[in-house]
C-alpha cells in the first residue's frame, strides 16, 4: 500500500505539487491520472525518495521509502525506459541493479525472460526500440519480486501489443496481490487498465475512488427532452420535483431516468419529440474535471455532446 | 545493502561500458608512447634519472581524470543515477563504492602507466642510470599508483558537483591544459602560485622534476609533503560532491 499525506514539492515560487494525499491499496491496480506537468512524476519521484518533498510524506507499507532495506525487494518501479546507459549490455544494465540489493544474476536471467527479453541480453540497451526498452525498464522494476510497483506512463508510445502486453501484466500483478500504481495522461488507456483512480491537476487532488466511480458520474448528465407542449412537461417534472433547465428551447432534465420522464410526458399529455439521455465521454468528463478544479475548486459534472 | 553488494554493482558498471576500458587504454598507450618518442629522440643532458621516464605521466593522468569524470557524470546523463538512488536511498554507501572502484581502477592504470614508462625507457637506454635502486626511485614509479587513484576520485567529484559530462570535461580540460601552466605568466607571483597547482603537485610526488630545474623553482613541500597537499584537495573535491549529491534532488 501507498500511502501519502499532505505531500507538497516546492521549485522556488512553482508549487508542482500542492497538499496531496491519495492511498492505493494493495492487490489493485491504481490509476494516477492528470495532464501532463500535473506533477505526476514529480509525486513518484517523492514517492521513491528521489526527491525530497517541501512538506508532507509518503509511506509505503507504513515505511518511508528511505527507511526500507534492501528497498527494490519492496518497490520496483518504472519512472523512466531511457533510465539506462545506451551503450550498457542489457543483462550487465540488470546486473548491476541486482547487485545493489544484494539480488542473484539468476533472477537477473529470470526476469529477461518474463519480459521476452531474454533472446537479446547480450545486446546493447541503446539498440533497444522503444518497445525493448520498455520491457527492460519493467524487467529492472520486477528484479526483486516486490510487493508494490510504480510505472510512469508506460504505454507512451507502444505499439498496440505493447499495450496490450501491459495491461495484462499489470492486472496479473495486482491479482497476485501486489499494490500497482500506474500514472498516465491517456484516460482510456486507464479505464481498461485501473481499479481505482487518483485523479490530479497543477499538482492538487481533484479525484480519488473506483474507476466505476467515475465512469458513473461521466454518464449522469441528464435527459435532453424537446416538446410543443413545454409549459405542461415544466408543471409535471416541478410536481415531481426534478431539477431542469431550459436550452435552445429543450429541457435538460437530471435526477430523473428517461423512462420516467416519458410517463411522465405521457400522463401529463405533452407531446414529445426528443427524448434522448446524454453521455459525456470519459474523456470530456475527465477534461471538465481537471479544468475545474484548477479554476474554481468544484467539482460539477458539466453537461457535453449531445 | 552491505559494502561488498555496492562494490560489485559499481564494478559492473564500470567495465560493462567502453568508455572506461578505452580511457585505460589511451592512458597507458600515450604515456608509454611519448616516453619512448623522448628517450628515442631528446638529446638529454647529462644522465637522465629515473624521475625523468615519468614525463608523460601527466598526460596519462589527464586521461584518467577524463575517465572518472565520465563515471559518474554521464550517470546524471542517463539516469542511471536515479536508478542507483531508487535501489540505494541512503545514496552515501554507493557514492563511497563509486569512488573505490573507481580509485582502484584509476591506480592500476597508474601502476601501467609507471611501470610501462619506465620499462620502455630502460629497453631505449639501458646504458642510463634508470636502475629502481633507491627509495625515491620507487616513489617516482609506482607512486603512479598513488596519484592516479587520487586523480580518480577527483575526478568522480568533480563529476557528481557538475553533474553535466561537457561542462566537467570542459572545466578539466581547461584546469590541466591551460590554467596550470598559463598561472606561471601571472607578473611577479605566477611562479608561487604555480607551486600549488594540484597537478604540479602530483609531479613533486611521481613525476618528472622538468618545469623545476627548469624554471630554478625551490618548491616549498617535499614530495611526501606535496602528496599529502593533492591528496587533501581530491578528497575535499570528491567530499563535497557527495555531500551535495546526498542532498540535492536526484
Amino acid at each position: 500500500m501507498i500511502e501519502a499525506t499532505g505531500l507538497t514539492k516546492r521549485y522556488g515560487d512553482k508549487v508542482a505539487v500542492d497538499d496531496l494525499s491519495f492511498t492505493a491499496e494493495t492487490g489493485r491496480v491504481t490509476g494516477f491520472l492528470g495532464p501532463n506537468g500535473a506533477g505526476k512524476s514529480t509525486t513518484m519521484r517523492m514517492v521513491l525518495g528521489l526527491d525530497n518533498p517541501t512538506s508532507g510524506s509518503v509511506h509505503i507499507d507504513g515505511k518511508p521509502y528511505r527507511a526500507l532495506r534492501d528497498p527494490l525487494r519492496t518497490v520496483g518501479a518504472m519512472l523512466d525506459a531511457t533510465w539506462r546507459h545506451p551503450g550498457r549490455p542489457a543483462r550487465e544494465h540488470l546486473r548491476w541493479v541486482a547487485a545493489t540489493n544484494g539480488l542473484s544474476d539468476k533472477r537477473v536471467d529470470e526476469v529477461l525472460r518474463l519480459v521476452g527479453l531474454d533472446s537479446v541480453a547480450g545486446k546493447r540497451a541503446g539498440q533497444f526500440s522503444l518497445g525493448m526498452s520498455q520491457r527492460l525498464g519493467i524487467a529492472t522494476a520486477l528484479l526483486g519480486d516486490p510487493k508494490v510497483l510504480l510505472f510512469d506512463e508506460p504505454v507512451n508510445g507502444l505499439d498496440p501489443e505493447g499495450i496490450v502486453w501491459i495491461r495484462q501484466l499489470m492486472h496479473a500483478l495486482a491479482a497476485e496481490g501486489r499494490t500497482v500504481f500506474v500514472s498516465s495522461h491517456l484516460l482510456p488507456e486507464m479505464a481498461q487498465t485501473a481499479q481505482d483512480l487518483v485523479v490530479i491537476g497543477r499538482g492538487k487532488l481533484i479525484y480519488q475512488g473506483t474507476m466505476e466511480d467515475f465512469v458513473g458520474r461521466a454518464k449522469s448528465l441528464g435527459v435532453r427532452v424537446r416538446s410543443p407542449h413545454l409549459p405542461e412537461l415544466r408543471t409535471a417534472l416541478t410536481e415531481k420535483g426534478a431539477e431542469f433547465r431550459e436550452e435552445d428551447g429543450a429541457l435538460i432534465v437530471s435526477g430523473v431516468d428517461s423512462d420516467d420522464i416519458g410517463e411522465l410526458a405521457f400522463t401529463a399529455g405533452a407531446t414529445l419529440h426528443e427524448l434522448s439521455p446524454l453521455t459525456g465521454s470519459l474523456e470530456n468528463a475527465y477534461m471538465q474535471l481537471t479544468a475545474e478544479a484548477v479554476e474554481y475548486g468544484t467539482g460539477q459534472v458539466p453537461e457535453v455532446a449531445r | 545493502m552491505t559494502a561488498a553488494n555496492m562494490i560489485r554493482a559499481e564494478r559492473i558498471k564500470l567495465l560493462s561500458t567502453r568508455a572506461p576500458w578505452w580511457c585505460a587504454g589511451i592512458a597507458v598507450v600515450v604515456a608509454v608512447a611519448y616516453t619512448a618518442l623522448f628517450f628515442g629522440f631528446v638529446p638529454l643532458e647529462g644522465q637522465p634519472d629515473v624521475t625523468s621516464t615519468q614525463i608523460a605521466s601527466a598526460l596519462g593522468r589527464t586521461v584518467v581524470l577524463i575517465l572518472a569524470i565520465l563515471s559518474a557524470a554521464t550517470e546524471f546523463n542517463w539516469g542511471t543515477m536515479k536508478l542507483t538512488f531508487q535501489a540505494v536511498p541512503s545514496r552515501v554507501p554507493a557514492l563511497l563504492a563509486k569512488g573505490a572502484v573507481v580509485g582502484v581502477f584509476s591506480g592500476l592504470i597508474g601502476l601501467l602507466v609507471g611501470f610501462g614508462s619506465w620499462a620502455i625507457a630502460y629497453l631505449i637506454k639501458p646504458a642510463a642510470d634508470l636502475g629502481l635502486s633507491s627509495g625515491a626511485d620507487w616513489r617516482a614509479v609506482a607512486g603512479q599508483c598513488i596519484t592516479f587513484l587520487l586523480t580518480g576520485l577527483l575526478g568522480v567529484g568533480l563529476g557528481l558537483l557538475f553533474r553535466s559530462p561537457a561542462f566537467a570535461l570542459g572545466f578539466a580540460l581547461v584546469w590541466t591544459q591551460l590554467i596550470e601552466a598559463l598561472v606561471m605568466l601571472i607578473p611577479r607571483v605566477g611562479d608561487d602560485i604555480y607551486q600549488w597547482m594540484p597537478f604540479f603537485a602530483a609531479n613533486q610526488f611521481s613525476g618528472p622534476d622538468l618545469t623545476v630545474s627548469m624554471l630554478k623553482l625551490a618548491p616549498p613541500l617535499g614530495p611526501w609533503g606535496y602528496l599529502a597537499y593533492f591528496a587533501g584537495i581530491c578528497v575535499i573535491v570528491y567530499a563535497a560532491g557527495l555531500m551535495i549529491t546526498h542532498r540535492r534532488d536526484a
